[in-house]
This record gives C-alpha cells, structure tokens and sequence, in this order.
C-alpha cells in the first residue's frame, strides 16, 4: 500500500487533488481510496486531504499518520503545521514553491530525508501561466507521477479530463504536464549532481 | 461498470436508477452531495418523470414523503443529525402509516456542541422510530443497499433507512460497481401501492385510533419488522444472484467462527477492525468480528447464533447513551440472554473521532487479557476531562465546558480550524 497525504488551504482544490489521484490510479488498474479530513471548510484555512493506492481493496478508514509521500500545496504552511509528521525517511515531498529548501529555512532538517525524494516546484506559476488562476493541484500532481513514478502522467491527464472540461481541461493538464518534465529535468540534474 | 467515484455520487446514481417519482430534500451536511446530484439528474431529465421538492425544512422533507407515498408515489429523501431529528414526528408518522420512503441519512453527530462530523447518534436516536435500519460498510454496499431498500420498503409497505458514515464514506472516493438501468429495472418493479389516496376512489388514511386498537396497530408495525427479518436475506440472496455480489443481509461474520474474542461492531469502521484482526491472527491471536447491518429489526437469534460461542464479546459503537452507556450493547446482551460471557461496551468515534488501527489493537489486547472496564471510552483524553471537572468545582460561574475545553486545548487541536 502507498499511501499519500496532502497539505494545502480551502480553495487550492487539496480535496480535488486527492480524488485525481485516485482516479488516475484507478484508470491504471490498482484500487485506490481517497478522502479528506473534513470541517467546515473556508478558504484559507489549512486542509488535508488522503489517498491510498494497493493492488488489493483497501479497507481501512484511518487517517493517514505514517505517509510515503507529502504533497504540500502551501508553503506557509510550513510554519502553522506540522506536516513532516509521520514521513518516513525513504518519503516522498513535492512542495509548491518557487524557493529552495535552504531558502525555506528547511536546509538541515530535510539531510534526514533521500535528497531526490524531496522536491520543490513552481507550481503556482505554471497553473498561473497555464490555467490563469494560482491553483496548483494539477501541477503538483504531475510533478508528483515524475517525481514518485507511482502514476502515469496519462493517467493524471486522463483524471483530469474526467473530471474537468473546456479550458479548464486542457489548462490543468497542460499545467500538470510541464510540472511533470520540471520535476524531471530536476531528478536528472540530481542524478548528474 | 467499475467506476471511481464519490460515496454520494455512487449513491445518488443508484437512487436515481431506482426510478423514484419523488424526492424532496433539505440541505444538510454531509448528505447535501446526494441530493445536489439527484436535483442534476432531474434538471437533466436523466431521472424523469420524477418531482424535485426543495423544502425549506426536514420537517417538510419527511411531510411531503409522506404525502407523495400516500398518493402512490415512489419517494426518497436523505438527510442526517439534526435534520433527523426535526423530522422526529414525521419519521414515526412515516412508519405507523406504513409508507415506504426509502431515506439516506449520512450518519453525523448530533449537538450541542455543534459537530459536524461522523457519528451515528442521529440514526440511534431514531432506532424505535418503526423505520427500518441499514447500515453500509463500504460505498459499494451502501450503493446495493438503496437498490435492496426500495424492494424491501415495498414489499413490507414500511419505510427504510439507509445509514452511511459521513464523510467517511459520503466523501470518500473509492472503486464502485454501478449496475445498468437494465440490472435494477429487473430487480426492482415498478412500485405498487398497497394504499393510495385517489379522488376517484377516497379513503382515509391515518385515522385516530384509541385504547380499543392502539396497541393492535402498534403491534402490527413489529410484525413487519419480524417479517423483514426473513425478507432482508431473501432479498439479499436474490441480489446477489443478480449482480453477483453480497451486499446486506443481517449480519456478517468476519473470522469469528472459531474465535475466542468477538467485535462487534456497526457501519465503515468494519473495514479497520477487519485489518487489526488480520494483524492479530497473523500473531496466533483467536480473534474474529460480526458487522451488524440490519439494527431494526434487530436479528436477536442471529446475534446470538453468531457470538454465544466466544469467550468475550466486545461491542464497539459509535454513540452515547447518556446516563447508561451503549446502545448497540444493550441489545447484543439481549440477543445473549442467559449465555456467560465478559461483554465490553467501547465507546469510539463520537464527532468523527478517527479510530485508528494502533487504539484498536491496544483496546483488543485489554480485551483479551479481561482488563478493560464494562464501559470504556476509547481515545479519551482523560487530563481534559480532570480539568474541566476540576474547573466546575472551583468556583462560580465557571463557564461552558465546550469553549473551556478547546481554549484548553487550542484550535489546532481541536481540529475546528
């Protein structure tokens, strides 16, 4: 079982993001439960949201306390939460951002942490650049199926066309597929680094 | 066809293939994604003929089922926590009438203080109100359940109740299978009325009825619930055979045959007690669970066929009776009248208290080892409770206990931010 978890604020579509993945690793076969931890949601207060992926039916119902991989919509969440909880040090983290760990303040504490398995993306401004609006959940799921190799970006594309249309379609997959080959380019200059 | 979709939509999907003719509803967290799809699929014309009543309250919800049942429609509505109670009155109306509604009710704690978030206190709360009561496990069973429900509504002429957690499964997105039009057209006929109120052909229904025949009438409502205590099988073989998969009946035993220990247990959580018993059995443990899935009518020999053998019986709820305890328990102890065996009652999950794996597994333990109290309060934050307790006999006007208590513990925590 994978198992993901996802930190961001009312109105950056954290919830949405959790049911694309699932559904994108439900296109390829595998079972997948995706939820949020629920409240009384308002834009801007921090939001969490889960999604577990197996190869057999998933029936616990837990919260998710011992992720595989963070994905962090918010970088000033940072200071509010403790989203590290709970991360295995063979995790996965893409965090939306356009600054560095060292730029976060994160520079020491992320060495505990497989340095090509945590990485950072301008997804804000690709889905700025490519939707016309800050919502990076698209991004950050492209970034994500580069970064953990865990879906397709196909899938991720096709989850998004199931659930949106129009501009709003083709904008979050284009989105998602420049956060994919960013993250990429990323993992390949880390590999030559 | 294998879909990954949303609790709600699953279930609105299914109602929507049971053709009601109408359906009336009144926004209320967490079932309003069910009724915002139906309302869809009406303004679309992919669910016609059928009447969409917006309401403006539970009350109206319940009173206009009952008016369109009367008149022979087919009727749905959905609702939870405090929307359940406002339809009080009209819910037992609803049943001593023998209509058969067929109503979701996405189970949420019931204030004060105000909580939003899963529990089963509403439908508890509802548990004598002559509806029949179904609790779903999973999206999938919850969708077959609604399909099972109108059948069963219609057969008995009285009104069912279809529980699922809120959030936990309304919101949940998980790999269901949708049957066809066709499928459900096959298993479910067109509704016919075993009372209507026609122009042509006037009647009364709902007479008042004094000491002479009261009781006669009330205990014909029991005998229907007795005689759903064979249908419910039947119908849920007969589905089976249909679409090939389980789904409902009474009760379901999990690796209890030869188990020493049993949990006992209702609705969405079944999925996470099932894990830490595999875990526990893994480790040589004789450990096993039965999910209850019909609570009215109560299966007391079913009950008792399925636990009187174990050592222990521990029954896991997600409601307080305040001023005794357990709800679901005091029934189980009926269904093992006479029978010795230590019975626990374990109180989780009360205003969507997640209840996890590792609290499961510490609780079974005690359990197994006969350490735990009659009734036990899993997760408690005892050093909370000390202090407000501490507080109120300190001195005067010691205030509120909710707003002490997340002052105490802070917002974050309190998990209302």
């Amino acid at each position: 079982m994978f198992q993901v978890r996802i930190h961001g604020r009312g109105g950056q579509g954290v919830v949405t993001a959790a049911e694309l993945l699932s559904v994108a690793a439900f296109l390829e076969g595998r079972h997948a439960q995706a939820f949020p931890t629920f409240g009384s949601e308002r834009t801007g207060a921090p939001v969490v949201s889960f999604c577990r992926i197996d190869d057999r039916e998933i029936r616990s119902r837990e919260p998710i306390s011992e992720p595989d991989a963070l994905i962090v919509q918010d970088p000033t969440l940072l200071h509010q939460v403790n989203l590290f909880e709970g991360l295995s040090p063979d995790g996965y983290m893409l965090i939306n951002t356009t600054r560095s760990f060292d730029e976060l303040g994160l520079g020491e504490f992320v060495k505990q942490f497989r340095h090509d398995r945590l990485l950072t993306v301008p997804a804000a401004d690709l889905a700025r650049e490519h939707i016309g609006r800050p919502i990076p959940n698209a991004a950050l799921l492209g970034g994500f199926a580069a970064l953990s190799g865990l879906i397709t970006i196909g899938s991720v594309a096709e989850a998004i066309r199931d659930r949106f249309t129009g501009r709003m379609a083709d904008g979050n997959v284009a989105a998602a597929e420049a956060a994919f080959d960013f993250v990429q380019t990323e993992i390949r200059d880390l590999a030559h680094a | 066809m294998l879909r990954q979709t949303e609790g709600s939509q699953a279930v609105a999907r299914a109602v929507a293939m049971c053709r009601p003719e109408v359906i009336c509803a009144y926004p209320i967290s967490p079932q309003t994604h069910i009724v915002e799809a139906l309302s869809d699929f009406v303004r679309t014309e992919e669910l016609a003929p059928c009447e969409f009543i917006s309401v403006e309250s539970e009350f109206a919800a319940m009173s206009v089922a009952i008016g369109a049942s009367a008149t022979g429609a087919r009727a749905y509505t959905a609702t939870a926590s405090q929307g359940l109670l406002y339809m009080a009155e009209a819910l037992y109306n609803a049943a001593g009438l023998g209509l058969p509604i067929v109503m979701t009710v996405a189970n949420r704690a019931i204030g004060a203080p105000i909580n939003i978030w899963n529990d089963h206190s509403d439908t508890m709360s509802q548990r004598d109100s002559g509806w029949i009561q179904l609790y779903a496990e999973t999206n999938q069973e919850a969708l077959d359940l609604h399909i099972q429900a109108f059948k069963l509504a219609e057969a008995l002429s009285a009104p069912v109740m279809v529980c699922m957690d809120g959030f936990i499964l309304t919101h949940a997105y998980e790999r269901v299978d949708l049957p066809s039009q066709e499928q459900v057209d096959a298993f479910l006929p067109p509704f016919e009325p075993r009372q209507v109120l026609d122009p042509a052909e006037p009647v009364t229904i709902g007479a008042m009825v004094g000491p002479e025949a009261f009781s006669e009438v009330k205990y014909l409502a029991h005998a229907k619930q007795m005689q759903a205590l064979d249908l419910i099988p039947e119908i849920g073989a007969e589905f089976a055979g249909m679409f090939g998969r389980d789904s409902g009946g009474l009760l379901r035993s999990y690796r209890s045959e030869d188990a020493e220990t049993i949990v006992v247990a209702l609705g969405s959580v079944m999925g996470t007690i099932e894990e830490t018993i595999d875990e526990l059995r893994d480790e040589g443990v004789r450990i096993g669970a039965v999910a209850i899935k019909s609570f009215r009518p109560f299966p007391l020999e079913e009950v008792r066929a399925a636990l009187g053998h174990a050592q222990r019986v521990l029954v896991l709820e997600k409601a307080l009776a305040v001023g005794i305890g357990g709800i679901v328990s005091a029934n189980v102890r009926m269904a093992l009248s006479g029978i010795q065996l230590h019975g626990y009652t374990v109180i989780a999950g009360l205003g969507g208290r997640p209840i996890k794996r590792a609290s499961l597994r510490r609780l079974f333990a005690e359990a197994i080892a006969d350490e735990l109290g009659p009734l036990t309060f899993l997760d408690m934050n005892w050093d909370v409770v000390q202090r407000e307790l501490d507080r109120q006999r300190g001195g005067r006007r010691p205030g509120p206990h909710a707003e002490n208590i997340i002052r105490d513990i802070g917002t974050v925590a309190a998990g209302s931010h």
